[in-house]
């Protein structure tokens, strides 16, 4: 019952989720096994774009073993159109969206049919079974090729291959200047083409889904990030009483944005689940999940910054392709759009003009992947920051300098119209630049490239910022999102001092069950080892926004702050009328409340036991000291930083080797470092991985030819280098914790610090950009082309 | 067929179908389902155990393999409440986020430091190559095999001796 001295926000607390996770006592989806559960396969369309004439399930039907063989036909009615939250023009078009394949497939990946069998291996073998014939339609793959008139289409009944287009002036918007002006007025002018290759968030536990239909609810256990938008979306999808479903994410192995979704397998199970009256499950393959769980990133950016000689950046225009694949999943047309706030990241551009065409292609949807839209905003400024130093011959960061947001100057309102609560940009380029040695890089550099060595080396720099804490809710409104940021918690004081925190963040790795334990010790002043974090069940946290974007703890966490304070508001309350003393006489520190100038004191504990109790308290009041609260963040969180690439990059073999990487981030308070910091490194180890590796490939057909992990090439221990991290923090200081997010931090700013690093290095050479993934033959060519220049 | 495994010191025997992947049986017929499956194509590492004190991907073994075998699984390491000192590494050193790679992790990394007790950066991230992880950058992994190493070496003091003594031989892999 003794108050905790030492303060828990700040302190490297190693996590209490780990205890099952080490040991093997995890709870996972496909672990579940419910008496008569039905085991679920997915026959997946093997061509991109057809007529389906004909689906004999016969020879399926009578194998051993299996109860019955479904395809679209058999659920047409049942089964609705998967949803879209996210409608960013009063006329974007849209498909039918089903989640079995009726008549047509329109991405190589797309479920046909499914088999309903007694176990996994009998199921599989059924697949084998179906005999399908497709009557194959024109496929269109190409972006570029897709918007130009007569272009074969996507989907026909739509008439067009353009879903969208979204637009954003600052002229109009009156946060800045004209943008054309900027470009006529120019003394230097830098026009680029960059490409965002298509990526897979490949999270390492496979989307699983079981759901048990019986009983009063209909109860589905799944590997979502997004329990609560699921069960709304459910009810909304499939016309059921949304109190009759309950929802829980178990243990859940990683997400990335791949896992928020309502995805067509859940609602196959829920629908085979009520035909047979029994529990199913479906567990993807890693190819069914590399083939159908939705993809990310795929954007062709073209870029014109206007600046003057000495570097002041004048404007920028963009002009996006963003590819949407065949359907518009949950938040898929958005995802490009939350880019155009952070195209002109921390600099004072005075004019900015973005436009967004959103693209069907008969590929797999995409959509969220860790950072959605900043990654490639990012990407997009700070290799166009690079390129304008390349034209003026100045050193990058000295560009940068020139254009960035004063620390002195904020709050700060961007020509994109967000107003950046704080930041200090000078601060962590100071420390990164000296734990870099980026001036002894430079002269190494220097001394390489006249000595002519074969191996040169190149450094790259990634000033960045992100807007996080999705999101302030008459925002999304006015992005024409379907529903709200906000973030719902609870707090129970149990009789023995105990403490139930319960929240609508939905972890899937983040550590939040030690996160918010840190941060409601220190409010209720309960030991750490007392408090019990619950999330991820719709019964138990009935309400909740889940987890992405970087929100949980600057949403979710002041949420449970704030029924932390209503909690402490009622113990206050009782604990004055137990002590016979005036409620204002009475302070609370330290888990105590203390008559003031007095000896005099009763624990919160104390007082959650006498409120069970009930036997005295003040007239009127009510026996509980459990609270809720719901949060709506009045702005986002901007965390910032700097990073700096350093590459070996051998211009024979067009090898690259990461030699450092430094990156200085501010996240703003950090409540536990040994977490900020590996949310640092699997970010940095993502964004390093679209650099140099990875890319979601389809052959001249559609079919997607890097449906394994041996050809999607996820990077190993062997690949990477090992980061130096380190902090400023400059707390937001529009939450009362003054965080801001770190969870896609490592994943947005290091990228283009890569690819950046890669072209400084053979910029010498002749090169202007390598494309990426920046493969040794990509690389080795870039090297050829600009020789031949 | 007719099979005979011990898993984390319980012999079982059952009937098996001779196709069956020795991860579906630990996880199917077992309930072992600490070890997990994370591909098909044997890439990712998450299913590793010990087969008779070696790290085996067991996506990459039938059952029928390990007949008569001894196979020890995360679920298996602690003994008598005690972490296994990788465990524990693990732990200390934030050196796993989702953690769904991890029971691969810790068993590939107990093997590791079996045929290489004091390894440096480079000979731990080649020796977990095998083992992909989506969460961590590998970074706090790495720290942790090294951390671990030196808790098991033999000049580390009583308390890690202890916990040492404390795992059955088989538990240590590569003897």
């Amino acid at each position: 019952m003794t108050a905790t001295a030492e303060p828990e926000i700040g302190r490297a607390r190693a996590r209490k989720e780990d205890a099952r996770l080490i040991t093997g006592r995890t709870r996972w989806t496909d672990n579940l096994a419910l008496p008569g559960m039905l085991h679920l396969a997915i026959l997946r369309s093997p061509v991109a774009h057809a007529r389906i004439t004909r689906i004999d399930t016969e020879a399926a039907r009578t194998m051993p073993n299996v109860l019955d063989v479904l395809t679209g036909a058999d659920i047409a009615d049942a089964q609705g159109s998967l949803p879209c939250a996210w409608p960013i023009t009063p006329d974007m078009k849209a498909p039918n969206a089903p989640s079995l394949a009726v008549d047509t497939v329109n991405f190589a990946g797309e479920a046909v049919a499914v088999v309903v069998a007694r176990d996994a291996y009998a199921a599989d073998d059924a697949l084998q079974a179906i005999d399908v014939d497709y009557e194959d339609l024109p496929v269109v793959l190409d972006m570029a090729e897709a918007v130009k008139d007569g272009a074969e289409l996507a989907h026909p009944d739509l008439g067009t291959n353009v879903s969208a287009v979204w637009t954003f002036d600052s002229a109009e918007a009156g946060s800045g200047g004209d943008v054309e002006s900027a470009i006529s007025d120019a003394e230097v002018l830098v026009r680029r083409t960059f490409r965002q290759q298509r990526l897979i968030p490949a999270f390492m536990e496979p989307r699983s889904v079981v759901v048990d239909p019986t009983g009063e609810q209909l109860t589905m256990w799944s590997a979502t990030q997004i329990p609560h938008i699921l069960r709304l979306m459910l009810a909304m999808t499939l016309g059921l009483p949304e109190q009759k479903i309950r929802v829980i994410a178990p243990d859940v192995g990683g997400g990335f944005g791949g896992k928020l979704q309502v995805t067509p397998e859940e609602v196959i199970a829920v629908l085979v689940a009520q035909r047979t009256g029994r529990p199913v499950k479906y567990t993807e393959s890693r190819t069914d999940s590399l083939l159908a769980a939705h993809h990310g990133r795929d954007q062709i950016q073209h870029l014109t910054l206007s600046a003057k000689r000495d570097g002041t950046v004048t404007g920028l225009k963009v002009e996006l392709l963003a590819d949407m694949g065949a359907y518009l999943r949950l938040v898929t047309p958005g995802v490009p759009i939350l880019g155009a706030f952070m195209f002109n990241s921390i600099y004072k551009f005075p004019a900015y003009h973005f436009s967004c065409t959103n693209v069907f292609t008969n590929k797999t949807p995409t959509d969220a992947y860790r950072g959605a839209g900043r990654p490639e905003a990012t990407f997009g400024i700070e290799r166009m920051m690079d390129e304008l130093a390349a034209e003026l011959g100045m050193d990058p960061m000295d560009v940068r300098r020139k254009n960035w947001i004063a620390h002195e100057e904020f709050p700060f309102t961007t020509v994109a119209g967000l107003t950046y609560d704080s930041g200090n940009y000078e601060a962590a380029t100071a420390k990164a630049t000296a734990l870099f040695d980026y001036a002894g890089l430079r002269a190494e550099q220097k001394r390489r490239r006249d000595a002519g060595d074969p191996v040169q080396l190149g450094l790259g720099i990634s000033t960045f910022t992100e807007m996080c804490g999705l999101a302030p809710s008459r925002v999304l409104g006015s992005l024409s999102y379907g529903a709200g940021g906000w973030e719902h918690a609870a707090i129970r004081m149990l009789p023995t001092g105990k403490v139930e925190v319960v929240t609508g963040s939905s972890a899937h790795g983040q550590g939040h069950e030690t996160a918010w334990s840190q941060v409601v010790a220190d409010k209720l002043g309960v030991p750490f080892e007392d408090i019990e974090v619950i999330h991820g069940d719709t019964q138990s946290s009935p309400k909740g926004m889940d987890t992405y974007g970087s929100r949980s703890l600057t949403v979710g966490a002041i949420a449970v702050l704030g029924a932390a304070d209503k909690v402490i508001g009622k113990a206050k309350t009782v604990a004055a009328h137990l002590m016979e003393c005036a409620e204002d006489d009475l302070e609370f520190a330290e888990g105590k409340f203390t008559v003031r100038g007095t000896e005099s004191a009763t624990s919160i504990q104390d007082v959650a036991l006498a409120v069970f109790a009930a036997h005295d308290l003040p007239d009127g009041m009510e026996p509980s000291l459990d609270s809720e609260a719901t949060y709506d963040p009045e702005n986002f969180s901007f965390p910032h930083g700097t990073h700096l690439c350093a590459t070996e990059v051998d211009t024979e073999t067009g090898q690259v080797r990461i030699r450092a990487y430094v990156c200085v981030d501010d996240v703003g308070t950090v409540v536990n470092p040994l977490i900020v910091d590996g949310q640092v490194h699997g970010g940095l180890a993502q964004g390093i991985a679209q650099a140099l590796f990875e890319e979601a490939v389809h052959d001249e057909g559609g079919t997607l030819t890097t449906a394994t992990f041996a050809d999607y090439t996820l990077p190993s221990a062997a690949d990477l280098p090992s980061f130096t991290t380190d902090r400023t923090e400059t707390p937001s200081t529009t939450n009362p914790l003054g965080v801001k997010g770190v969870g896609e931090a490592g994943t947005i700013a290091s990228t283009p610090a890569v690819v950046n690093a890669v072209v400084d290095a053979i910029r010498h050479l002749g090169v202007t950009d390598v494309e990426m993934p920046c493969t040794p033959m990509r690389v080795w060519r870039a090297i050829q082309n600009g020789a031949a220049r | 067929m007719r099979i005979t495994v011990t898993v984390d010191g319980t012999a079982y025997t059952d009937d098996v179908e001779p196709r069956t992947l020795l991860v579906h049986h630990l996880r199917e017929k077992l309930g072992k389902v600490g070890t997990v499956v994370g591909c098909d194509t044997s890439n990712c590492g998450a299913c590793t155990v010990h087969v008779n004190g070696h790290s085996v991907k067991s996506c990459s073994m039938l059952a029928v393999q390990a007949d008569g075998a001894e196979i020890t699984t995360v679920e298996g390491l602690a003994r008598n409440g005690q972490l296994h000192p990788v465990q524990q590494a693990f732990h200390d050193n934030h050196a796993l986020q989702c953690g769904f790679c991890t029971p691969g992790m810790i068993m590939q990394s107990i093997d590791l430091l079996a045929d290489d007790p004091d390894p440096d950066e480079a000979a731990v991230r080649h020796g977990l190559e095998g083992n992909l992880c989506r969460c961590t950058g590998y970074q706090n992994i790495v720290r942790a095999v090294r951390d671990a190493a030196a808790r098991m070496s033999p000049g580390a003091g009583p308390e890690a001796e202890r916990i040492a003594d404390a795992r059955a031989p088989h538990a240590v892999g590569g003897e």
